[in-house]
């Protein structure tokens, strides 16, 4: 059980350590600072994605040539959270230099520790080239990809090992909690969020202050603080990578909270399919247990308060703050009606409030900076940065934090690197399967809530799926619907069928058998779903659907009058066909037709039997000539 | 939702049966024990047979029918058995994007299966999965516990093989 003053005894022992992870004024300065043990420290990712490309064996492999070299002594080895550029991981930072090493093989790492480690020689054919220029080493900050970022919900991942709680607060970790417990009442902390402008980053985009106030103002005898940790939306990572990298700042946060609203428990909801994460928060919990920083009489206040992890099943709809109660209480997950709202009867029929990962990864930072540095960054409305996780057709995949204001263009075009091969942009999809198409004609507007929403799409948890010429636009609408049709609790009508009958006209459309008056149903279906749906997945379920309408709506005409698919990617209207010109007669496509759909002499140009070819694509494959194409 | 009959009888040990004991024991009096004892119940047994739901209920007092509309609501509970190796596809939105369809058309013509299966001679199971967060690596698939990423149609065979 530690005391704040013992809290403040690790915060300065650690402080050096965390803190020459960073950039320097020079290398002499770094060296000549306070940094702990170990003159080189070495950051290896460990979230999903780099592990997935084999950081592990890189940790280990770092491991042994490190010994070998006897720099044991010197040099610690940290796996660390998300770095955000995963397109180019495994990735792997050396400080105090701050050297970025990029997509890192095991076969790299005796150079590395030979060259740089043990000799000072930063290895320059290894780091990620933007960083390099001509002779110098640039830092991160200035490359295109972290220029515009600022990391607050981030700013400890690929910082800290997310197994040290010690590493936690050497960066001030606790000290937020610290000081609400000890400084300030339930009313000033409710009142500091309430002026920050903080507002629900999962995707709906209430203000947190309000929901604590409202919760705060019930009379229960026990209340709930709930984590939503069940991160659906395809394409969406940036909570994964905050419960992977930073798993304290949550916890933390969500003391914050109970003090604030009189609850004395908490419930992590975690989805499964993050078993790092899950991991990560179990380890994280016992050394907060351990640490005095969670159970009885925290920092000696009489304060009270603990966390329980609870894994989701696979199920989209659970992310719903109604559903995701019913399946912490052992249900099938579907929403219940509001009013109640969870504020007045949530979690076992308790006040209760649930917030997003990324909401409370804030909290710690503005309690200790104040309301008003929070209230500096980002728009009038939207306060803050948002962590978006970049995907789909554009060069730098990964997680970027930037403040809200900052236009669709400037994330895909300079932190995201452009589009790959040459292509145009076309689309950038937000908001997951309750979001919307933003088209190149709408690429200068300021990311913010009120303005995604005036634009036809919305904020959602962070995806930002970006999508090039050989997208199509209704193909994206239907694999959407796909989605919610398969995703809907079943509970309420509208949704339910709505869903489906809206998911059946689509597929007529992508398979030429549309008609203009499909068009008028799809609208028709849409205002019944938006308007009668019991929770936000029906009421939004139409979203890309008529975003794509409103912007594509000569996609769509093509599909139903042209039965043509102008971007080729739906099979049934599309048809195989041979380039006389190109193709030699080498016979290798007739031979693998499993139709013999192709005809044709020897050496001769030959020719594909529309009525008879299914649009498998195996000639398209197998053709060495380039002579198969599709129109 | 389609009714899954499972071909396969059920074969439970009493070793996993004292298990499955200790674990409801141990949660019966947490609130809402359900899910986390289906969810040890499918770590013990590898899938949550009829069999299984009925130990379940008889030993907590949940109505069976409850404990079946749970099992029966959420993907990650199956009441069929899965294969030795266990692929599963993320057709998330960045993942299709960078054609993970294609992987998953090619993985069913290759095991002759289609989702929810698994090979006759219990090798592999296969089933899509919505995005498990490596967005940054699309398409990504993943057998058991090892996460593949970036993916091209030509990779398959070889992956394959890897797996006895």
């Amino acid at each position: 059980m530690k005391s704040l003053e013992e809290l403040r005894v690790i915060r300065e022992k650690m402080q050096g350590t965390v803190e020459y992870r960073s950039e320097h004024e020079s290398l002499a300065d770094a060296l000549a600072s306070e940094h702990g043990r170990y003159r080189a420290h070495v950051l290896v990712c460990g979230g999903t994605g780099c592990t997935s490309s084999g950081s592990q064996r890189i940790r280990e492999r770092l491991d042994d040539e490190i010994k070998k070299n006897g720099l044991e002594e010197e040099v610690c080895v940290i796996k660390t959270g998300c770095f955000g550029l995963c397109a180019l991981g495994p990735i792997m930072i050396v400080y105090p230099e701050g050297a970025f090493y990029s997509m890192v093989k095991e076969e790299d790492i005796p150079e590395i520790v030979e060259e740089h480690l043990a000799k000072g020689n930063v290895v320059k054919r290894l780091l990620y080239d933007e960083t390099v220029k001509g002779d110098e080493v640039l830092p991160l900050q200035e490359t295109n990809f972290y220029k515009k970022q600022h990391r607050v919900a981030l700013r400890n991942c690929g910082v800290i090992s997310p197994e040290d709680i010690e590493e936690y607060i050497g960066t001030h970790g606790y000290e937020a909690l610290g000081k609400v417990l000890t400084e300030m009442e339930p009313k000033d902390v409710i009142q500091i969020i309430l002026d920050s402008g903080l507002r629900g980053r999962g995707g709906a985009g209430f203000p947190t202050g309000m929901k604590w106030k409202f919760a705060a103002a019930n009379e229960a005898d026990q209340k709930y603080v709930c984590c939503n940790a069940d991160e659906g939306d395809p394409g969406a990572f940036m909570d994964r990578s905050v419960l992977e990298g930073d798993p304290h700042v949550i916890l933390e946060a969500m003391a914050i909270a109970g003090y604030a609203i009189g609850a004395s428990q908490g419930y992590i909801y975690v989805r499964a399919e993050y078993p790092i994460a899950v991991e990560r928060l179990n380890i994280a919990i016992a050394q907060a247990r351990e640490y005095g920083m969670l159970g009885e009489d925290i920092f000696g206040t009489g304060f009270k308060f603990d966390i329980e992890l609870r894994l989701g099943a696979g199920a989209f709809v659970c992310g719903e703050e109604t559903a995701l109660m019913t399946s912490i209480e052992g249900n099938r997950g579907e929403p219940r009606p509001r009013p109640p709202f969870p504020a007045l009867k949530g979690l076992f029929q308790k006040p209760t409030i649930l917030n997003n990962v990324e909401t409370l990864a804030n909290i710690p930072q503005i309690i200790l900076n104040g309301a008003e540095w929070f209230a500096g960054m980002g728009t009038e409305k939207s306060k803050g940065t948002k962590v978006f996780a970049l995907g789909g057709k554009v060069n730098n995949t990964g997680l970027v934090e930037i403040p809200m204001g900052t236009t669709l263009r400037e994330i895909v075009e300079e932190i995201g690197g452009g589009i790959p091969n040459g292509k145009k942009f076309k689309a950038a999809q937000t908001g997951g399967p309750s979001g919307g198409c933003i088209p190149a004609e709408k690429f200068d507007t300021p990311i913010d809530y009120d303005n995604l929403i005036a634009i036809g799409s919305m904020m959602g948890s962070g995806g930002l799926i970006v999508m090039d010429e050989d997208t199509c636009m209704v193909d994206i609408a239907k694999f959407f619907l796909e989605f919610t049709v398969d995703e809907s609790c079943g509970k309420c009508t509208p949704c339910r069928i709505g869903t489906r009958r809206m998911l059946e006209i689509l597929d007529k459309i992508t398979k030429g058998q549309g008609t203009m008056e499909d068009l008028d149903r799809l609208e028709e279906l849409a205002a019944h779903l938006k308007s009668n749906s019991l929770c936000a997945l029906g009421q939004t379920a139409p979203n890309p659907v008529l975003s794509t309408l409103r912007y594509f709506k000569d996609e769509y005409i093509a599909h139903i009058v042209d039965k043509k698919c102008p971007a080729g990617v739906c099979k049934d209207l599309l048809q195989y066909k041979i380039d006389a010109d190109k193709c030699k007669g080498c016979t290798l496509c007739a031979r693998i037709c499993p139709n013999e759909a192709i005809a044709g002499k020897v050496k001769e140009p030959h020719a594909i039997n529309p009525d008879k070819c299914v649009k498998c694509g195996a000639c398209m494959e197998k053709c060495r000539f380039g002579a198969i194409y599709k129109e | 939702m389609l009714s899954k009959k499972s071909t396969v009888s059920f074969r439970g040990t009493e070793e996993q049966e004292k298990a499955l004991l200790a674990v409801i024991e141990e949660l019966r009096d947490e609130k809402g024990a359900l899910m986390p004892i289906m969810q040890k119940a499918q770590d013990i047994y590898g899938y949550l047979p009829i069999e299984v739901q009925t130990m379940i209920s008889d030993h907590t007092g949940i109505p069976l029918e409850k404990i079946y509309g749970v099992a029966t609501f959420y993907s990650q509970f199956n009441l069929s058995p899965k294969g030795r190796y266990q692929i599963s596809v993320c057709l998330g939105t960045a993942c299709y994007v960078k054609g993970s369809g294609d992987i998953y058309n090619k993985l069913m013509e290759k095991l002759g299966i289609v989702g929810g299966e698994c090979t006759a001679d219990g090798r592999f199971s296969l089933d899509a999965c919505r995005c498990i967060g490596a967005c940054g690596l699309a398409p990504v698939m993943t057998i058991n516990d090892e996460v593949y990423g970036r993916l091209k149609v030509e990779d398959i065979d070889d992956i394959l093989a890897k797996y006895e």
